[in-house]
Parts: C-alpha cells; structure tokens; sequence
C-alpha cells in the first residue's frame, strides 16, 4: 500500500515538473517582451493622462485632455495625412509594381536568379542611407536628377525638390518606392512560382487569354499572400520616420512630417512627454487594427 | 512576321526591360558608392560628375579620421549583443513553443504582434527610466531596446523551423534518459542550425539598420553607424564624399549577408508566411 502511494505521488510529481519544464522553455522570453513592450506601453497609456512637460514643476493629471487637444492641432492632423498618403499611396504603387515585375519574369523562360539577387538590393540597404543618397540624388546643384532632366529638355535644370511641399512629398514616395517594391516583387515572385502550373496549362488549352489567366487565376491564388505582404508593408509604412528624417527633415515647415516623426518632434524637442504619449497611443490604437488583420491571415496560412 | 523573328523580338524587348528596371533600382546605390571615392571637389560639382576621374580613398580617410571606426564597432557590438541574446532567449521559447504546445495557438501570435509595436509607444517610458538609471547613450540601453522588435522575430522564425523537424529523434532521446534541454541543446539545435544561422542574419540586418532607438539615446560614446552619418550634414555644407564613404560601409556587410541567407530571403522577410 505505502510503496503504492509513494509511486503514486512520484508520478504526480514528475507529471507535474513535466508540465512545468516547457514553461521554464518561454519564460525568459516572457518576462523580456512584458518588460520591454508591455510595461513600457501601458506605461505609455498612464503618460498621456498627464500633463508631462518638461518645464513644468509638476505633472498634473489631465484626463483624456491630451487627447482632446488632438482634434484642434493642425500639425497633428497634417502629419495623419502625409502618413495616410504613404502608406495608401506607397504601398498600393509597391503593390502593383512589384505584382507586375514578378509576373514579367516568371513569364520568361531564361533563368534570371542574378536579376532577382540584385533587384533586391535596395530592400537590404539601411533606410537612412538610402534617405541621405536619394537626398543627394534629388539635390538641385549636385543631384544628377535634374542634370538628367536638363538634358532631356536641353538646357540647365534646377529645381529644389525637397524644399516645396509637393514635391517634397512626391520625393519621399519615390524613395519609399524605390527601396520597398524589390520586397512586394520577391514575395510576389516565389509566389507566383510556387503555383500549381497544370491550372495554367489547363487555361490554356481553354483559350484563357494571358490577361485572363493573371486575373482568374494569379490573383485569387495569391490573395493571402497579397494580403500579408500589403499589411507587413502597412505595418512599416505606418511608423515612417527615417526616411522623413534624412530626406526632408520634415519640411519645408512642417509640411512632410508623419506622425511618427511629429511624436518624435514633440517629444524630443518640445518634452512634452504627456502629449507625445497620446499620439503614440492613437499610432497604437490604429497599428492594432491592422494587425488584427495580419494575424489572422498568418493563422489561415499555418493551419 | 515569322515565328523566328517575333521571338528574337520579345527577347530584345525583354532585355530592354531588364535593363530599365535595374538601372532604376542600382542607379541609387551606385551613386553613393562612386560618391564616396570622388575626390574633395568633385562630388561638389554642379552639374554632377558621374564616374570619379581619379578615384581615391581620400573620402574614407576622413569619415575614419572623424570616427569612422568607432562608429562602424559601436554598430558591430549592438547588432551582435542583439543578435545573439534573440537567438539563446528566442530559440529556447521557440522550442517551448513548437515541441510542448506552450500557450497553445495564441501565445506565438501574440509574440509575433509585439514586434511591430511602434518605437514611438516604447521611447518615452526608457527615455525616463534611462534617464534616472544614467544608461543613456549605453550599449545594454540601445542592445536592450533592440530586442523590442528582434526577439519577437526569433521567437517566430525559431518555433516555425522547429515545427519543420520530425519530433521522433528528440523523443528517441528522451526515452534514453536525456533531460529536456539536453533534448533540445543537442539534438533539436543541430537540425534546425540552417533556419538558426539565417533568423541570427536578420536579427543582424535589422539592428544594424535600426535608426530611431539610436537616434533617441545616443550622443557622443555610443554612437552606430545610422546616427553616425548625419553628422556630416552641417549648417553651410554637406560632406557628400564621407557620406558616401561611410554609408558604403554601411551597406556592404549587409550586400555580403543576404547572399549568405538567399535561400532563406523570402520566408524571413515575411514572418514566414511564404516559403
């Protein structure tokens, strides 16, 4: 009975440290992201209640203050903007451009795997070299943009495309442009070869047209796959601020500021942390959407 | 138009194409590369000269004289930091997660969502806190916010490379009396080593690019490579030629990594979701 009872509860025991040693596996794990991402974002939420500025002696509690003023801040409201236009805009232009590249190579029988290595390049180079070399490339006097514009029009160009609003944006899309489409146009094009090639064969037969094949059959295959590329690139394009950064510095004015790059501003340089917290929290609010969306595809694609 | 001679068309047309593409997607690059050996006037010449007329190294020895060096180790020693505490601490959850189920579907997604939390929501609260603990313009303070977004990663590349290996082998191993670690450390590590060595690339990649974690806390001992480079940008001018010659090296450690995890690019850029 009593060596009955012994084994009984050693088997307890063991299924019990059975149980725990897989935790022991994640814990270091979890205790790292709550402290580094968790704590700090509801640390974040707690911030924005207040009145945190740096030059006043106390920090009173505000409520949802911070928030409301939001509403009324006109840099606030433009920096939504120009962050919209990027990522609605960019990402859309990444989109079709790197769909149509990849369908251009796959339809061609040679080999190209040293094309697809290097088109690739950009998306390896770190976003502020490519901010201070498309800010040299833009640059009125020694940018060899307008030098090549001056020869198509025949005489000597010079234009300050970053220093007018406009164009200073239309700059930073191309550049956004430029580094993100070789990523949509790989995502796209193992996508693309890794589809069965007997539903193309068999369109085929059938008189589909190659138009037709792209839209019956290209697209709807590759929607998940759309779908995580555009909301990964969303996700990114949300948070610009490097880019801004090196390219505009945010100007003219404040005319190409996003909202990362504001929250920075107001919170860097005018240490108003309480309302730089808020517009963090709503960049938060919005990023969570988008997510929600990203996960579930991922989760469809896993199982 | 006989069949022959439409084909031989659409190649050439193609090959047209090909060479429009990549000279708008290299143009770029190889710009900055020629900027930086361009000698003192030259890439201050309006309109621009395209090919260095004498190249030289001038350019780099002033980026050096200036701190080059050090900028280039600072980056070194927070991208490797990063890099090898998100291997041991990712991989181990990684394993947790893909071989015991720990936290069933919810828990790896949850990991993989805090990696796109923005920098913007996690500065404040450590510019406070780093401010008290005096760790700004630190390694472990840039190393430690480098892990915000780069564990995540490696938790969820680790688990999916797991997920891959038949379980029988480590199973075989427990059955023989191996501890669960010994499990994973000497028979689990070894099969995933591929998947190990490409996730560790872009840990690398991403905390060598990473800019606004640095931006915010670095000032004059720690300083990477990406808060390095606008130092050139002065009031009256810019130093285009060391521009050049840092953000070359910059770049072409990473040119040499991504060739190493080629067969890897695609699945690690999107969380593994295309393979």
């Amino acid at each position: 009975m009593t060596t009955r009872a012994a084994i009984s509860s050693d088997a307890l025991l063991l299924k019990r440290r059975k149980k725990l040693v897989p935790w022991l596996f994640v814990l270091p794990t979890l205790v790292v992201i709550l402290s580094v991402t968790i704590f700090p974002t509801v640390y974040s939420l707690g911030l924005s209640l207040f009145k945190w500025e740096a030059t006043l002696q106390d920090k009173p509690f505000v409520g949802l203050d911070n928030y409301i003023r939001l509403f009324s801040d006109s840099r606030f409201l433009h920096s939504l903007w120009v962050t919209a236009v990027l990522v609605v805009v960019g990402v859309f232009l990444e989109l079709v451009l790197g769909f149509a590249l990849a369908l251009f190579l796959i339809s061609d029988k040679r080999p190209h795997r040293s094309i697809v290595a290097l088109l690739l390049l950009p998306v390896m180079v770190m976003p502020v070299v490519v901010g201070y070399t498309w800010r040299l490339l833009w640059d009125a006097q020694y940018g060899p943009i307008n030098q090549m514009i001056g020869w198509v029009i025949g005489r000597p160009f010079q234009y300050t495309w970053l220093g007018k609003t406009n164009t200073a944006i239309f700059a930073i899309l191309v550049t956004e442009i430029w580094q993100w489409t070789p990523f949509m146009f790989l995502i796209f094009y193992s996508g693309l070869s890794s589809l069965d090639q007997e539903l193309f064969d068999a369109a085929k037969i059938d008189g589909a047209s190659t138009w037709g094949q792209i839209r019956h059959l290209s697209v709807p295959l590759m929607r998940p796959i759309i779908a995580v590329a555009v909301l990964i690139r969303s996700l990114d394009a949300i948070k610009a601020f490097d880019l801004v950064y090196t390219l505009t510095g945010g100007g003219p004015g404040s005319s190409t500021e996003t909202l990362s790059f504001y929250i920075y501003k107001v919170g860097f340089q005018f240490f108003r942390l309480g309302y730089a917290a808020a517009m963090a929290f709503l960049l938060l609010i919005v990023l969570s959407v988008l997510l929600t969306y990203l996960m579930r595809y991922l989760k469809a694609i896993w199982q | 138009m006989n069949r022959k001679t439409r084909d031989t068309l659409s190649q050439a047309l193609r090959t047209c194409v090909y060479v429009i593409v990549l000279a708008f997607f290299l143009f770029p690059i190889l710009w900055i590369i020629a900027t930086a050996f361009k000698s003192g006037g030259e890439f201050l010449q309006s309109p621009p000269v395209w090919i260095p007329r004498t190249p030289n190294l001038s350019s780099f020895r002033h980026a050096v004289q200036v701190g080059g060096l050090n900028a280039l180790a600072s980056s070194l020693i927070i991208a490797l930091s990063t890099t090898v505490l998100s291997l041991i601490v990712g991989s181990l959850a990684g394993y947790g997660m893909a071989r015991y189920r720990v936290g069933g579907d919810n828990l790896p997604f949850f990991v993989l969502s805090t990696r796109f939390m923005p920098a913007v929501a996690v500065i404040f609260p450590f510019l406070l806190l780093f401010r008290s603990l005096k760790w700004m313009d630190t390694y472990q303070a840039l190393i430690l916010l480098n892990l915000t977004f780069n564990l995540p990663y490696a938790v969820w590349m680790m688990r999916s490379f797991f997920l891959e290996v038949p379980r029988e082998i480590e199973e075989s191993a427990l059955v023989d009396g191996t501890s669960p670690f010994g499990a994973f450390w000497k028979v689990a590590i070894p099969l995933v080593a591929p998947g190990l060595i490409a996730t560790g690339v872009f840990c690398f990649i991403f905390s060598w690019s990473e800019f606004f974690f640095a931006l915010s806390l670095s000032h004059t001992r720690v300083v990477p490579l990406s808060v390095f480079l606008p130092n050139f940008f002065g009031k009256m001018m810019i130093q285009w030629g060391a521009v050049g010659a840092m953000s070359t090296i910059a770049m072409v450690p990473l040119f040499a990594l991504s060739l190493l995890v080629q067969r890897y690019l695609v699945r690690g850029l999107t969380m593994g979701a295309v393979k």
